[in-house]
């Protein structure tokens, strides 16, 4: 394998937790919910996860686990936001604190474990074309997940019925109930997708990318998801484009340390970061302003009846 | 079967102070059962969380200093929250502030200077967050950038500018290879108040500065501009205040008090530089802002009782060897509490069967808004150059340009 | 109760005593209302009576405290809009259900129940559009239309299911007049079709000209139901409002003067997509005189506004002169210090700060140029003592002492927020809707204000989609659309007809033409 198919590889395996995690939230926002929770749900994947493939001994339990608990985080955030109209920043910030914090909690007695690799795909053949092969057909079960996620959503945000409700309670919630539309349920079940997406990946970070667990795995992935929601602005294709980028910043930087590049490791520690910031400037300068959020995104909905 | 919520007509003074307590109460409740599920007495706990920190001076004391970087930071949080920007970062400017003030210590290390060192120290502080503030201040002015995801991705940056400095440039050569600058000279550091002990002037900063905005917010017209540019950002352009350099002000301040708390911090208790200067104060200074209500004196109550549990959590980890991690879920449960219990004084609950329901409360006459929300506090958008990720302001219903609901 | 003009019988819907309360506030009180088939029925009372109330109790949208509804003959509960819609009441609001960044195919597909696929949805949409000379494009974003051709989307959403009475809610108030004029040939041809018509407005020659029946509303209880054809209009207007209101004393300009406000070669870009770009705006606000600017909402207004005002800065400090100084690239406050005064079109958001007391609003134009600010300090004594002024000379009333600005109804904020202005006396008033939403005694209070202010010598600027108004308060008339303000000619030289036509660009380019 040359180095370019590892970069190349090991870009793709940053960038899937991105994905999972901006797909799920690209959904709560059109729907005109803003999640700040991103952050602690994805800890508390990566942490349940982790703790249930240990203890009984299966990939499979791990991620049903920590979809599981993802989306009981969201379900709490939704409770604050819907049921109580209670402020959106303030609540999903809340729950990234209480995410962080439970997540240590349940992660503690299984510091130090590790688990083995789980399967990669190998389509017989294909996998072995040099260069993309190992790239296109030999990717772990995730990876292939993340995409089809991208492209089941898209085809539901534009094509179904359902996606052209939630498009429009997120679009105006006031038109929308006026017409009859269940904006509160449409915004409950968009935010338990974003939530169970935010497991999903964190999951991904204990099982697959780092194989264990360990406090603060998360170093704020869930806020680049965040960014990258606007970066798409909005549109699951771009959500894709902008993963694979976000998820090359953050590789350059590890394969530049390990080179030795005579730069301090902690200004290449902090590319990803940065790159996020230049990247919401350019694309403020290059769309202009106000284009493509959801004209309810973050607004409390509280009907007159 | 369904949940309602019904705006309250009266929303009564008393409910409005008393809701932090009682957010206090259930967050306490419910840790108290996750701590009975982890196998220890709550009982045992409450005494090591709560009793314990209080029961004697010296521990009084600890309170104290454990609340003043949190008071400094929310206060300063107050004017960006009550200006409707949301100002995540104020981690990040305390440890530029640490930073910036830090360099002149170390500048004027083993060098006989005199007793102007400090307080230029201090200057520093406040510049160094104040400018660190302004930068996803000017994004958001500028380009129109949200400033919660520039201001926490900074956070990190900031993290790792002081990682770098302490493990590299400004780490003590005699310092056995640790990662961590040489002590502050006695002339770098801050003096103490009562001449013993652990409490030093930065007490007295937050006592100032929690003073200074209870005045500013209640009585200047700069206040006013807040609070308008908060609830209605179009009235505020009627009334004629730059939305920039409202945004611009708001954030050299809060950063101002960010790094003044990282400042003192440094200088009065750590006295040195070191990779980690912070047990996340910048974030639990959010949830003090909400709890005090973003009100100066509120959060002058609200830091002491956070503070307690910050001291409650260090003791607990000792004495029951309760993890820390869960004082930082207490705190995300807690600011839960405080926003739910927020909304339930503005809004009453109700379980409805299908389809009956009660009236709702009274609303004034000829105006039935079809879907206002009370609370006004989300992200602003407006026209003044509206972010990428901004949240919009509750439509009103008394526009003929079809902005709004019905008017009967 | 009186049945229907075509076939008798049952009604197709009856409502008996329906009561909405909310707290100690009757929103609508035991009103009985009953619509034949095919039969076209106004229902009228001025703003604040409760006829939104009513009717959106009827779509489903609110539920009644007390009363029943009779869908024919049978009692129904209609506990949301997709019940209304199935049983076959269609809705077109007065504010649109819309989603701007939506297509024109999906507004409509979103409101639509039932499993059709969007082919055939597009069909249909098709057929019914051409039918009834309702032209839309379907993948045109909504926001690009106009405020006549999001009508009829509302209008095609309806008639796509099939009502059997259809309810419209204000439906001129958006309009030119030859728009409401082919308005009312659909609504008559649909009347034809033996579809029932509810007819919601406050304009009584509409209502005369289009229907035979009219139920009266006033402080939520139905005080007559009449043939409007049949009783004089004042009559009507008498039971709508329950008392004379009384005219606006009208006065006469000077036939010339200084320029109070003027405006030159005035050119602002658009600031976002949404909004028009303004060009050339040239205008001239004597002393002493009322100028009035028409048009059709969303042409221009606000910005213009924004542009007069100080919101917006001009490219040029010559743009705006007030009182003969160039004031173009100043603020709203210095503005305000050159002796004008504003009020924007929102009074809730703009005007006014919903959550703030009376006390607090006053602070919010007064404090560059009164005693209620001084040197960074907020006086609370004299901001206090300049709103209860306001409240005592603009008859503001409200609940308590010192309310907060969402307490109040919509004619009374309005008139506060205008009594704001006013008391201070300017030099120059610009206006935007003054009395949008308000009830009749409200209107005429402020109308008579502005009136006055002109005689003591204040130039003042009205905009308004109201011509009724213009016509009654205004010395002059221009006409502003799409971000171009026409000439303006006395108001006893324009016809309604001539206005609605520069309304939609037609004369301007007959103009040239010619």
């Amino acid at each position: 394998m040359t180095p370019l198919e590892a970069i190349l590889l090991t870009i793709v395996t940053a960038s899937t937790p991105l994905l999972i995690a901006a797909i799920g939230e690209l959904v709560a926002e059109r729907a005109g919910v803003l999640n700040l929770g991103v952050e602690g749900m994805m800890a508390m994947g990566a942490a349940c996860g982790f703790a249930a493939a240990i203890g009984f001994d299966s990939t499979a339990a791990g991620v049903a686990t920590a979809i599981l608990a993802g989306a009981g985080m969201a379900a709490i955030f939704a409770f604050a936001v819907l049921g109580l109209a209670a402020n959106q920043v303030g609540s999903g910030l809340a729950l990234t604190i209480l995410g962080l914090g439970l997540s240590g909690l349940i992660g503690a007695p299984f510091v130090g474990a590790r688990r083995d690799p789980i399967p990669h795909l190998h389509v017989p053949g294909l996998a072995d074309l040099p260069g993309i092969g190992r790239l296109l057909f030999g990717q772990d079960a995730f990876v292939y997940v993340a995409l089809a996620l991208a492209a089941a959503v898209a085809l539901f945000l534009n094509r179904s019925r359902a996606g052209l409700t939630l498009r429009a309670v997120g679009e105006n919630h006031v038109s929308a109930h006026v017409l009859g539309l269940p904006v509160l349920r449409t915004r409950f079940l968009a935010i338990l997708f974003g939530g169970a997406c935010a497991g999903l990946a964190g999951v991904y970070l204990s099982l697959v990318y780092t194989r264990f667990w360990s406090p603060g795995m998360t170093a704020g992935r869930g806020w680049i998801a965040l960014a990258l929601v606007v970066f798409a602005a909005w549109r699951p294709a771009y959500a894709l484009a902008g993963a694979y980028l976000f998820g090359a910043a953050t590789v350059l930087q590890l394969h530049a340390q390990a080179g030795q590049i005579g730069l301090p490791s902690q200004l290449l520690s902090a590319v990803p970061y940065l790159a996020t910031i230049l990247t919401l400037v350019l694309l403020s300068i290059g769309r202009g302003r106000a284009v493509g959020a959801p004209g309810s995104l973050g607004a409390p909905f509280v009907p007159d009846r | 079967m369904r949940l309602e919520l019904a705006p309250r007509a009266e929303v009564s003074r008393i409910a409005r102070v008393l809701a932090p307590v009682a957010a206090f109460l259930v967050a306490f409740l419910i840790a108290g059962g996750v701590i009975w599920l982890m196998g220890r007495s709550p009982l045992a706990a409450f005494r090591v969380y709560v009793s314990g920190p209080l029961s004697d001076p010296w521990a009084l004391q600890e309170l104290v200093v454990k609340a003043t970087p949190l008071a400094l930071i929310a206060i300063g949080l107050t004017y960006c929250f009550r200006a409707n920007l949301w100002n995540i970062g104020a981690e990040g400017q305390y440890v530029m502030g640490a930073v910036l003030g830090g360099w002149l210590a170390l500048r004027t290390h083993a060098s006989d200077a005199g007793p102007w060192v400090w307080p230029a120290m201090m200057l520093l502080g406040i510049a160094g967050g104040a400018l660190y503030g302004l930068i996803p201040a000017l994004l958001r002015v500028r380009f129109g950038v949200s400033e919660i995801l520039t201001s926490l991705m900074l956070v990190y940056v900031a993290q790792l500018v002081l990682d770098y400095l302490t493990r590299g440039p400004w780490r003590d050569p005699k310092g056995m290879n640790f990662p961590q600058s040489v002590t502050f000279d006695p002339s770098a550091t801050l003096p103490q108040l009562f001449g013993a002990g652990r409490l030093h002037v930065g007490a007295l900063f937050a006592l100032v500065a929690i003073l200074a905005t209870a005045f500013v917010l209640g009585r200047t017209l700069f206040g006013y501009r807040l609070r308008v540019t908060g609830e209605a950002p179009r009235a505020a352009r009627f009334g004629g205040f730059d939305a920039k350099r409202t945004t611009l002000a708001v954030f050299a301040i809060s950063g101002g008090l960010a790094g003044l708390a990282g400042m003192s911090e440094v200088s009065g208790q750590i006295g040195q530089l070191q990779p980690s200067i912070s047990p996340g104060y910048g974030f639990t200074a959010i949830t003090v802002a909400f709890l005090g209500r973003l009100n100066p004196l509120g959060i002058l109550a609200a830091s002491l009782a956070v503070a307690l549990t910050f001291i409650g959590g260090e003791s607990a980890q000792i004495l029951l060897k309760l993890p820390l991690d869960l004082t930082t879920a207490f705190q995300g449960l807690l600011l839960l509490c405080v926003l739910g219990a927020d909304a339930l004084v503005s809004y009453r609950l109700r379980i409805v069967a299908r389809g009956g329901g009660r009236p709702g409360p009274p609303l004034p006459e000829g105006e039935v808004e079809t879907a206002v929300a009370v609370r006004v506090r989300g992200h602003g958008l407006a026209g003044e150059g509206a972010t990428p990720h901004p949240v919009a302001p509750p439509r009103d219903s008394t526009s003929p340009s079809g902005r709004g609901g019905n008017v009967p | 109760m009186t049945p229907g003009p075509d076939g008798g019988g049952a009604p197709l819907v009856a409502l008996r005593g329906i009561t909405k309360r909310y707290g100690g506030l009757l929103a609508n009180d035991g009103i009985d209302l009953a619509i034949g088939r095919g039969e076209v029925h106004a229902l009228l009372g001025e703003n604040g009576a409760g006829k939104s109330t009513l009717v959106k109790i009827l779509y489903g949208v609110i539920e009644p405290s007390a009363g029943e509804i009779a869908w024919e003959g049978r009692p129904v509960r209609i506990g949301s809009p997709v019940e209304a819609r199935r049983l076959g009441i269609g809705m077109v609001f007065q504010h649109f259900s819309l989603f701007d960044q939506l297509t024109v195919a999906e507004n409509i597909a979103v409101a639509l129940s039932g499993t059709a696929s969007l082919k055939a949805m597009r069909r249909r949409l098709d057929e019914v559009s051409r039918g009834y000379g309702l032209g839309l494009e379907p993948d045109r974003a909504v926001w690009t239309l106009s405020a006549g051709e999001r009508q009829r989307i509302e209008i095609v959403r309806c008639l796509l299911q099939d009502p059997k009475l259809i309810v419209l809610d204000e439906p001129t108030s958006v309009l030119t007049p030859q728009e409401a004029e082919r308005l009312f040939e659909t609504l008559e041809r649909l009347a034809g079709e033996g579809r029932s018509i509810l007819y919601i407005s406050h304009k009584l020659e509409e209502v005369r000209r289009l229907c035979r029946t009219a139920t009266v509303l006033r402080n939520g209880r139905v005080v007559a139901t009449l043939d409007p054809r049949e009783a004089s209009a004042r009559a009507i207007a008498a039971l709508m409002v329950g008392a004379e209101v009384g005219e606006v004393k009208p006065h006469g300009a000077p036939a010339a003067g200084e320029e109070a406000l003027a405006v030159r070669g005035l050119t602002l870009p658009a600031g976002n997509p949404h909004d028009w770009t303004l060009k050339q705006i040239g205008l001239a606000v004597r002393k002493g005189e009322i100028l009035g600017i028409a048009g059709i909402a969303g042409n221009g207004q606000s910005e213009l506004f924004a542009a007069i005002s100080g919101e917006r800065l001009a490219p040029a400090a010559a743009s705006v002169a007030i009182g003969g100084r160039a004031c173009g690239r100043d603020g709203i406050d210095a503005r305000r210090r050159l002796g004008a005064a504003f009020v924007p079109e929102e009074r809730l958001g703009h005007a006014a700060v919903p959550t703030h007391r009376l006390s607090e609003n006053a602070i919010l134009s007064h404090h560059a140029t009164g005693e209620v600010a001084r040197g960074g300090i907020v006086a609370l004594g004299p901001a206090r003592r300049l709103a209860e002024r306001i409240v005592a000379s603009f008859d503001v009333r409200g609940p308590g002492r010192d309310p907060q600005a969402r307490q109040l109804s919509g004619g009374n904020l309005q008139k506060f927020v205008v009594g704001r202005e006013i008391i201070r006396r300017p030099a120059v008033l610009v206006v935007d809707q003054p009395t949008w939403g308000v009830d009749a005694g409200a209107a005429r209070l402020i109308r008579q204000a502005l009136i006055d202010l002109a005689v003591e010598g204040a130039g003042v600027l009205v905009i308004s989609q109201d011509l009724d108004e213009l016509f009654e308060i205004a010395d002059r008339i221009a006409v502003i659309r799409g971000g171009e303000l026409g000439p303006a000619r006395p108001t006893a030289s324009w016809t309604r007809h001539e206005i609605g036509l520069e309304m939609m660009g037609v004369a301007r380019e007959s103009a040239h033409a010619a």
